[in-house]
C-alpha cells in the first residue's frame, strides 16, 4: 500500500516537472472570442453540427474574431465545456442544441459579463442567454405538400432523431403540409433514438420502403445519412434537411427543408459583437428571412457550389438537374403559393413541440 | 503467480517488482505521447501546445486534478467489476448493462420517491442500484455456474437487453421533457457534491473544507465510495476465505473443486458482486453527476473499465491508480480540444496510452518469463 503511495507521488510529480517544463501561457487575446460546444454527434453529420459551424467559420473570416470549438463525447462533457469558455473570459458562448438546455441554465447565471446564444432551445428566464429557434413546421409543411405531390405510390415516410418536442415540430410540418395536398396520403413515421446511429436510420427507411414508401425526409442528423442510404439502395427518393443535402446522392435527393442555422450563428456572434444581441427572448427565424425554407426547385444554382468545392462532379451535377426537371421542377409554382399563404397567414400549421405529437 | 502465496520475506523483491512495473507504465505512456505527436502534426497543431492543455487540462490546477478524480470514479467502478470475476477466471464484459441498469435504478428511484429525508432516499437510490447490478451479474453467473454458457457472449448479449430496457423503453415510459432522460430526481436523493460541503450544515465546520468550494467542480461522494471500496475489496480478495477461494477457482477450478471449494458458488458470486460494483457506478452518474438517468450518461464506461482493470493488474489499488490516469485522459482531452486540436486526435492520443500501456505489458511480461527461464537454466 505504501509503496502504491509513493508510485501515485512518482508519477505525478514526473508529470507535473514535465508540465512546468518551459511552458508558456499563451497570451491573451485582445479580439471578440466566442466559444462554441456542438451537439452530441458532432461535426461531420454534413448537417446540423456542420451548419453551425459553417456560420461561424464565415464569422471568422468576415468579422475577424477568435474562437474556440469543442465536441462533446458524453453529456458528462457538456458542463465542463460550457464553463470552460464561461470562465475563461470568452465575450459570446454558443450552445448547439437541446440537450444542453440544463447545463445553460446552471451556467449562464453564473457568469453574467458572459453572453450565452443557445441554438434550438427557447429561452427567456435569464438575462445573458439568448435562443436562436426556427419555425421548422413551416419549412417541413412545405417539404412535406412537396412529398405528397411528387409521391407515386400515395406512401412516404419520415425519420426522426430522438422523440422530442423539437424534433416533432418537424414531423408535425411534414405530416400537416403532405395531408394539405392529399387527405388519404399513408405516412410512415420512425425514431432513430439518436441524431448519430446511421445504421438505425438505415433500417427505420428500409422498413418504410417495403411498407411503399417512395420518399422519406428525415430530420435525424448523422441518422438520417443511413436512411439517404437505404434510399439509394432502393433506387427511390429522400428529402434533406437543415442545410442543402442534395448533392450528398444525387439523384436521390429532390429537396432539403433548409434551417439556417450557419446563418443564425454568424448573425448571434455579429450582434453580439455589436452589443446587440437581445438576451432573456427569442430570435426566431421563419420563412418570410429565409430563416426556414426549401431549396430550389427548379435550377441547381445552389448545388454548384458542391461542384466548385469538388464535392460532386459535372455528371453528378447533371443527375440533380435532371431530378429536379423530372421530379420537382412542376410543382414549383403550387409550393411558391403555399409558401406564401404560409407568410400571409393564410395556412395555419400546428406546432407538435407545443401540442406533442398529434394521431395520423 | 505468486498470486497465491504471500509471504512477508519477498518484501524486497516487491517492491522491486513494483518499481519496474511503474517504470514500464510511465515509459508507455511516454511512448504513447511521442507517437502521438505524429498524429497532432498531422493535424497541423503543436505537440507542445496539445500536451501543455493535456497537463492543464487534467491535474494543472487543484480543481482539475479533482474533476479528475470525478472522471475516474465510474471508471475505477467498472474496474472493479471486470477485475473480480476475472481473478475466478471469469471474463465480465457486462459492465456497461450492469452500469446502465444500476443508473436506471438509482434514477428511478430517486424521482419516484418523494418526501423522503435524504438520509434514507440516497442509500435506498444506491442499494437499488447495487441490487440491479447484481441481479444483472447474476444471470450469466448462474448461467456460466450451472449451464456452461460462456460469461462473455451472455454478458454481451445482457448489455444490449440493458440499452433497450433502460434508454429505450425505460426512458421513453417516463420521460416528461424533451431530453432523453428520467424527470430530474428529487433534491434529497442527490449525491453530496464537493462543492457544497464548505455550506452545509455539519461538514462545513471542517477546516480547510473551503478547498473544495470551488466553481464547476463536478466531483461528489462516489468517489470516496470508490476508494472504500476498493478497501474492501482487497481485503476481500486478499483476506478473507471467500477471496481465496475465488482466487483459487480462477487459477485452477478443478483443483479448487478437488480441494473442496464449490467453483459454482464462487462464479455466481463473484459475477454477483461485480454487477453490485458496476451498479455503483451508474448510481454516481444518475445521482452525483446528472441528477437524472439519462441516454449517451454511460459513454462506454463499461468498457473502458475492461482497460481499466487490465492496466491496474486487477489489483483495487492499481485500479484507482489506472483510473485516475483514464479520467485525466478524458478531462484533459476537452483541454485539448479547447486549445484547437481536433476531437479525433484527442481520442486517437487517448487510444495510443491505452494501446502502448497495455502492449508494453505483454513485453515486460515476456521479458520477465526470459529471465525467469534465464535463471532456471
Amino acid at each position: 500500500m505504501k509503496s502504491k503511495v509513493i508510485s501515485l507521488a512518482l508519477i505525478f510529480s514526473f508529470l507535473f516537472v514535465i508540465g512546468l517544463a518551459g511552458f508558456a501561457q499563451p497570451v491573451e487575446a485582445e479580439e471578440f472570442r466566442v466559444g462554441i460546444v456542438y451537439s452530441e454527434g458532432g461535426l461531420g453529420d454534413l448537417s446540423f453540427n456542420d451548419a453551425a459551424q459553417a456560420g461561424l467559420m464565415r464569422a471568422v473570416d468576415e468579422l475577424g474574431i477568435e474562437y474556440g470549438a469543442i465536441e462533446p463525447d458524453s453529456p458528462a462533457d457538456f458542463n465542463p465545456s460550457l464553463r470552460r469558455f464561461a470562465e475563461r473570459g470568452f465575450d459570446l458562448v454558443i450552445a448547439v442544441g437541446f440537450l444542453q438546455a440544463e447545463d445553460v441554465v446552471e451556467i449562464a447565471p453564473e457568469y453574467p459579463h458572459v453572453q450565452f446564444a443557445h441554438v434550438d432551445e427557447p429561452h427567456e428566464d435569464l438575462d445573458n442567454v439568448t435562443g436562436l429557434i426556427f419555425a421548422e413546421h413551416h419549412g417541413s409543411f412545405l417539404v412535406g405538400a412537396l412529398a405528397a405531390l411528387a409521391s407515386e405510390t400515395g406512401t412516404i415516410g419520415y425519420v426522426g432523431g430522438i422523440d422530442s418536442p423539437l424534433i416533432n415540430r418537424f414531423e408535425g410540418g411534414y405530416v400537416q403540409g403532405a395531408r394539405y395536398i392529399d387527405e388519404d396520403i399513408n405516412i410512415e413515421s420512425g425514431y432513430a433514438d439518436s441524431f448519430n446511429d446511421p445504421s438505425r436510420g438505415r433500417e427505420i427507411a428500409l422498413g418504410q420502403i417495403d411498407n411503399d414508401a417512395d420518399i422519406i425526409y428525415h430530420a435525424a442528423g448523422a441518422s438520417g445519412l443511413g436512411a439517404f442510404e437505404a434510399v439509394e439502395e432502393e433506387d427511390k427518393l429522400a428529402i434533406g434537411v437543415d442545410v442543402n443535402q442534395n448533392h450528398l446522392y444525387p439523384g436521390h435527393i429532390i429537396a432539403s427543408m433548409l434551417k439556417v442555422v450557419d446563418v443564425a450563428v454568424f448573425n448571434a456572434v455579429e450582434d453580439a459583437m455589436a452589443g446587440e444581441l437581445p438576451g432573456g427572448e427569442n430570435v426566431v427565424f421563419g420563412l418570410e428571412d429565409g430563416g426556414t425554407g426549401i431549396t430550389s426547385l427548379t435550377d441547381v444554382e445552389e448545388e454548384k457550389i458542391a461542384l466548385e468545392e469538388g464535392e460532386i462532379d459535372e455528371d453528378e451535377l447533371e443527375k440533380i438537374r435532371q431530378l429536379k426537371e423530372e421530379v420537382t421542377a412542376e410543382h414549383a409554382d403550387r409550393i411558391e403559393e403555399i409558401k406564401q399563404m404560409i407568410i400571409d397567414g393564410e395556412i395555419e400549421i400546428e406546432d407538435w413541440s407545443e401540442t406533442g405529437r398529434q394521431d395520423f | 503467480m505468486s498470486d497465491l502465496q504471500t509471504t512477508k520475506t519477498d518484501t524486497g523483491s516487491k517492491f522491486i517488482n513494483l518499481l519496474i512495473e511503474l517504470g514500464f507504465a510511465l515509459f508507455s505512456i511516454l511512448v504513447a505521447l511521442l507517437v502521438g505527436t505524429v498524429f497532432i502534426l498531422l493535424a497541423g497543431e503543436s505537440p507542445l501546445d496539445a500536451y501543455h492543455a493535456l497537463y492543464i487540462g487534467s491535474i494543472g490546477s487543484w480543481r482539475e486534478f479533482l474533476n479528475t478524480l470525478w472522471r475516474a470514479t465510474p471508471l475505477i467502478f467498472t474496474g472493479f467489476a471486470l477485475a473480480l470475476p476475472f481473478k475466478a477466471g471469469l471474463f465480465n464484459i457486462g459492465g456497461e448493462g450492469q452500469l446502465l441498469v444500476g443508473g436506471f435504478a438509482a434514477g428511478f428511484v430517486g424521482f419516484y420517491f418523494t418526501g423522503l429525508p435524504s438520509i434514507i432516499h440516497v442509500p435506498l437510490a444506491i442499494l437499488a442500484a447495487m441490487a440491479a447490478g447484481a441481479i444483472w451479474g447474476l444471470i450469466p453467473g448462474l448461467l456460466k455456474a450451472y449451464k456452461g454458457a460462456h460469461e462473455v457472449i451472455t454478458t454481451i448479449m445482457l448489455n444490449y437487453i440493458a440499452i433497450q430496457l433502460t434508454i429505450r423503453y425505460g426512458i421513453d415510459r417516463f420521460r416528461t421533457g424533451g431530453r432523453q432522460a428520467l424527470p430530474t430526481i428529487e433534491e434529497s436523493a442527490r449525491l453530496v457534491r464537493f462543492v457544497d460541503m464548505a455550506e452545509m450544515p455539519i461538514i462545513g465546520q471542517i477546516p480547510l473544507i473551503d478547498v473544495f468550494a470551488l466553481p464547476g467542480l463536478r466531483l461528489h461522494l462516489n468517489f470516496i465510495l470508490a476508494l472504500i471500496s476498493a478497501a474492501v475489496l482487497w481485503y476481500l480478495l486478499f483476506k478473507t476465505t471467500v477471496g481465496y477461494e475465488i482466487r483459487a477457482v480462477g487459477f485452477n477450478s478443478s483443483a479448487a473443486e478437488y480441494g473442496g471449494i464449490s467453483s459454482s458458488k464462487t462464479i455466481i458470486l463473484s459475477m454477483v458482486i461485480a454487477g453490485a460494483l458496476a451498479g455503483l457506478a451508474g448510481a454516481g452518474e444518475a445521482l452525483g453527476t446528472h441528477h437524472t438517468f439519462m441516454s449517451g450518461m454511460d459513454a462506454d464506461l463499461g468498457f473502458t473499465g475492461i482497460a481499466v482493470a487490465l492496466l491496474g493488474r486487477n489489483h483495487p489499488f492499481g485500479i484507482v491508480l489506472a483510473g485516475i490516469l483514464f479520467g485525466g485522459l478524458t478531462q484533459g482531452g476537452l483541454e485539448m480540444q479547447f486549445v484547437g486540436i481536433p476531437s479525433e486526435i484527442v481520442t486517437i492520443i487517448q487510444a495510443l496510452v491505452i494501446f502502448f500501456v497495455a502492449g508494453l505489458q505483454m513485453l515486460k511480461w515476456f521479458l520477465l518469463k526470459r529471465r525467469e527461464k534465464g535463471e532456471t537454466e
